[in-house]
């Protein structure tokens, strides 16, 4: 029942988008998000929700997929989308009863901000859905190299991100046979009041991290043993390399922005 | 042929320079091991056979006495990279050795952490595969792998070192019998085709048994060190120390018992049929 949880939920087919190079990616979903806070107009919108769109086509993955994504949020959407259009009093009045009075610009501060939030998340979700989580941990890697000079842990973060991903599936089917353990002791688990199922959930969280504490001993050692010395003198089997495509990718994100910066400043 | 392993009067206690008086795991390891030799080393739990096997690529350090791999001394710590490089280590739980999310990187791991270059990292990440079988697999997650197929990716991991030899600490006592039965021939591969020294440390008489040489140990001294048809003829003294003895050489050995002329020195079920037929006929021929 556990194991269907997947963590960035990626989708292993072949498109155009899943081929990028992973640190192109990352680069040009910041550059993405960038923009769409940049424009506030109508067009600027447009041109955001014309590149997100181009980009999920090519992508090859399902819409519903994407519906999934930003279904959970509708509530928080909806109540920040009200909240605008209620308490923002600028420009013309176009509805007046009592204290509810609704203006052009709370019309268009909500509609913007919705948009925004299902690019964003639609976008976001690009990213994750395209890439393989250890792709793009390595890909992170990468692009924080610089900061090695300000001594920030880069190789340990991302050796951390990468063991965790690793023990994701392993600790999930732990965590199955305990809780099965534990049932065939008389546990409460999906059963009993609330109370008590909180309770019994200890029986399963101790033993888990004991293990994992466990797991995590041997695997220091059995790396030790592999002559494991931290980030200095490391070489990679991945290697990365970018391609045509990914320039082109990138030079077109550029392009887009840009158009956005532009109508911005003479609309 | 030279010795690849050399250890001498070996004592250890863990916690050596704290106040509690631990006791000895180690009392006085004697042991010379061949270039190429399948030594198999026996014990029940708490015989110090996996503590004596730390000592082999300097997990652990000697309380007193030397242990020397390859000629170099295992507690010079400068050398400790060159010594795990050539004396390389496998582990019970598969599980908690690997660490990637993708089989071939995981392989590359040792390559990656000593520096090896691109071009010869794929190549060595390849053959290791190949060694194993696992080389359809090398883009497999190893949640996807079953229990056999995840050790001998461990057991890649090691040999992509190009070690000269390998320490195998109970590798199989968490598999299954299939399982069991293709890292064992993996380890029989790397022995025979490679010349690799290999240490197996284990508790299945049966895996014993194929090997050059039998070392067992008790309450951490070693009391049996000879080829495999001689410790297990010791059924008596093997017994005493609560470890069994393979089901043919038991037979036999009962069969002794009950007054036949039947040597104990078997330890195949090929050897036994002939020797109970040689009986057999024998008898006829009485008769």
């Amino acid at each position: 029942m556990l194991k269907d949880i997947t963590i960035g939920q990626y989708f292993p087919i072949d498109s155009v988008i899943h081929r990028l190079d992973p640190r192109f990616k990352i680069v040009i979903t910041l550059i993405f998000i960038v923009m769409l806070f940049t424009g506030d107009s109508v067009i600027c919108m447009g041109i955001s929700t014309v590149y997100t769109i181009i980009a999920v086509i090519l992508s090859r993955i399902k819409l519903k997929m994407f519906v999934k994504s930003i279904r959970p949020l509708m509530p928080f959407l909806i109540i920040t989308a009200l909240l605008n259009l209620l308490f923002v009093s600028d420009g013309d009045v176009y509805f007046h009863w009592k204290f509810i009075k609704i203006t052009s610009d709370g019309v268009n501060v909500s509609v913007f901000m919705i948009i925004r939030i299902v690019l964003l998340i639609a976008g976001s979700s690009l990213l994750t859905y395209t890439t393989s989580p250890i792709t793009l941990t390595d890909a992170v890697e990468r692009l924080l190299i610089p900061l090695k000079r300000f001594k920030f842990p880069v190789h340990e973060l991302a050796m951390m991100m990468s063991i965790a991903l690793r023990f994701i599936p392993t600790l999930i089917e732990e965590t199955d046979k305990i809780i099965s353990a534990q049932k065939a002791r008389g546990a409460e688990i999906d059963t009993g009041s609330l109370k008590n199922r909180a309770k019994n959930m200890v029986s399963i969280l101790i033993p888990l991290f004991v293990s994992a504490f466990r797991r995590a001993d041997e695997l220091a050692t059995a790396m030790e043993c592999r002559c494991y010395n931290g980030g200095e003198g490391r070489t990679r089997l991945r290697q990365l390399k970018s391609a045509t495509r990914d320039y082109i990718a990138l030079s077109v994100t550029v392009i887009f922005f840009v158009c956005v910066i532009i109508l911005n400043i003479f609309i | 042929m030279d010795n690849i392993i050399e250890i001498r009067n070996l004592h250890f206690r863990y916690d050596a320079d704290g106040e509690s008086n631990t006791p000895e795991v180690l009392k006085g390891i004697n042991l010379d091991i061949k270039k190429g030799e399948f030594v198999a080393i026996l014990g029940h739990n708490g015989s110090g056979k996996s503590t004596l096997a730390k000592h082999l690529n300097g997990i652990l350090t000697a309380t007193s006495g030397t242990v020397t791999v390859d000629g170099i001394d295992t507690s010079d710590e400068s050398k400790l990279f060159q010594l795990r490089q050539r004396a390389g280590m496998v582990f019970q739980n598969p599980d908690n050795q690997i660490v990637s999310s993708i089989v071939e990187e995981d392989v590359a791991f040792a390559l990656e952490n000593l520096g090896v270059p691109y071009p010869e990292m794929r190549k060595r990440v390849d053959d290791a595969l190949k060694t194993v079988n696992m080389y359809d697999y090398r883009l497999h997650s190893p949640a996807q792998l079953s229990g056999g197929q995840k050790q001998r990716v461990a057991i890649a991991g090691i040999i992509a070192m190009r070690p000269e030899c390998i320490i195998l600490d109970e590798p199989t006592a968490m598999l299954d019998p299939q399982g069991r039965k293709e890292v064992i021939s993996a380890i029989r591969k790397l022995n025979r085709e490679y010349g690799i020294t290999i240490i197996l440390i284990t508790h299945y008489m049966d895996e014993a048994s194929g090997c050059d040489r039998v070392v067992v140990m008790d309450k951490g001294r070693i009391i049996l060190d000879d080829i495999p048809v001689k410790v297990f003829s010791q059924v008596e003294l093997l017994r005493k120390i609560g470890l069994d003895v393979p089901q043919v050489t038991e037979l036999c050995y009962s069969l002794r018992g009950a007054g036949l002329d039947i040597t104990p020195e078997i330890i195949s079920e090929e050897e036994c049929v002939k020797a109970l037929l040689k009986l057999f006929n024998e008898k006829e021929y009485l008769l």
